[in-house]
């Protein structure tokens, strides 16, 4: 059904449902439906469809989602390999263009 | 100052001084300048003063809108508060979009906690409520905002025109608010950012091809390197265009799922076109040369397509990378030296 889902078993997405307490707000800030809540719990519903943003852990106040979040852009990790620091896509000091 | 800011109506006072009041339209001049910063021409030049600004006529119990000062973002959220009367807040995100700028961390908490300090806002309103775009959420952690703040974040739609219905349900966005998506327009939308990867180099290389044209068996010809070298130039620009233009174009249509792939199948396609055309040149070598540079070309730049696109994984683009990018290089480095090696050595 969908076309847009990248490469299948590579996410580094990770939930511990026992520090879960039900809040809901993964399933709110999603961009891609990852999670659901089933009986007052997350549980993650497509983990292919995760882009490692990163908004769910950031959300989290349990701290129950791990996930190595950052940019999928290759763009940003050449400039990271060049750099020799994480994949990055800020090109602010060049005054350049940027995303 | 008011005449850079064309979209500034009026003023209004509030407790904390005047705020000024925003347009909900956008005039010729907002148009001229969307069009500017798509095709990057003076892209970094249009943001926002961070602070307060009005929507129509707000007063304490109005709702706020926490947004990016890149202008688009900025444009775009204005837009969608047309009829509404409500404040927004605007961060100093460095000139980066809503999302780009979560990312890299300045649209974030202490973003967002400074913004609430420094601009008085406990004392514009008399609510704890701050509405934030939900694609913020990966800079801004809701419950540390909360914390330092007592202002409860609350998630918005993705999309700005979206907000008239979120405030109808109550401040719930359904399903599909919630869900990015990668249409075909919105994909032709980020093709120009791409076109301009190169800079330089997209006149620079085709020079230097155009002037090694003129090269037969080791003998130089200048009238050569203009009556065939323009084919060079064709050949380039092709393998390039097809990485950033058309693989994305097509993206959901052409088949294999790593960025790679695809433009490497679009690059070869053109590349056959162009040699029945003859532009690849009359003798095996040098077309074989030309099918690894165009292909290696396109596959670079089909990849590249990954940083504009809303579903790609940092892990999984660098999976990608580990074995494409040797392959990338590899081709069109190969391909460089037999096409150079055709133009010294007689076949």
């Amino acid at each position: 059904m969908n076309a847009f889902v990248y490469l299948p078993d590579v996410v580094t997405l990770e939930l511990n449902v026992d520090k879960c307490n039900g809040c809901r707000m993964c399933t709110i800030v999603c961009p891609h439906a990852v999670f659901e809540i089933e009986n007052k719990k997350a549980v993650i519903r497509s983990k292919n469809l995760c882009m490692e943003c990163g908004a769910c852990a950031m959300n989290c106040p349990e701290q129950a989602i791990t996930v190595k979040s950052g940019v999928g852009c290759a763009a940003g990790i050449l400039n990271g390999l060049l750099k020799g620091t994480e994949p990055t896509c800020d090109c602010n000091s060049s005054g350049g263009n940027c995303c | 100052m008011m005449k850079n800011r064309p979209y500034i109506i009026d003023n209004v006072k509030t407790e904390v001084g005047e705020v000024p009041v925003v347009a909900t339209k956008w005039n010729r001049r907002d148009r001229l300048d969307t069009l500017k910063v798509r095709w990057s021409i003076g892209r970094m030049k249009y943001r926002i003063i961070p602070g307060i600004y009005a929507v129509g006529a707000p007063d304490k119990s109005s709702r706020v809108f926490v947004s990016a000062n890149f202008k688009l973002s900025f444009d775009h959220l204005r837009k969608g508060l047309a009829g509404q009367d409500a404040w927004i807040l605007v961060l100093d995100t460095k000139g980066i979009n809503v999302w780009c700028a979560a990312g890299k961390g300045t649209f974030s908490t202490k973003e967002v906690v400074r913004r609430i300090r420094i601009h008085h806002l406990a004392q514009v309103v008399d609510h704890k409520k701050i509405i934030l775009p939900q694609l913020s959420a990966t800079g801004v952690a809701a419950h540390e905002v909360k914390k330092m703040t007592g202002f409860s974040v609350i998630y918005g739609p993705i999309k700005a025109g979206d907000i008239k219905a979120f405030l109808e349900a109550g401040l719930k966005a359904t399903e599909s608010m919630r869900l990015v998506t990668f249409p075909t327009v919105e994909r032709l939308k980020l093709i120009p950012v791409d076109i301009f990867y190169a800079k330089y180099y997209m006149l620079a290389v085709p020079a230097i091809f155009l002037l090694l044209s003129g090269f037969t068996f080791g003998k130089y010809s200048i009238d050569l390197a203009f009556s065939s070298g323009w084919k060079t130039t064709i050949n380039l620009l092709t393998g390039y265009f097809a990485g950033c233009i058309i693989t994305p174009a097509l993206l959901p249509w052409i088949p294999f799922r790593r960025f790679s792939w695809k433009g490497l199948t679009i690059g070869w396609l053109a590349a056959i076109l162009l040699a029945f055309w003859g532009m690849l040149g009359t003798n095996m070598p040098e077309i074989i040369s030309w099918f690894l540079m165009i292909g290696g070309l396109s596959s670079f730049m089909a990849m590249n397509f990954t940083g504009s696109s809303t579903f790609t994984s940092l892990s999984g683009v660098q999976k990608e990378m580990k074995t494409a990018l040797p392959l990338q290089i590899s081709m069109v480095s190969l391909g460089l030296a037999g096409w150079i090696i055709t133009k010294f050595i007689v076949i």
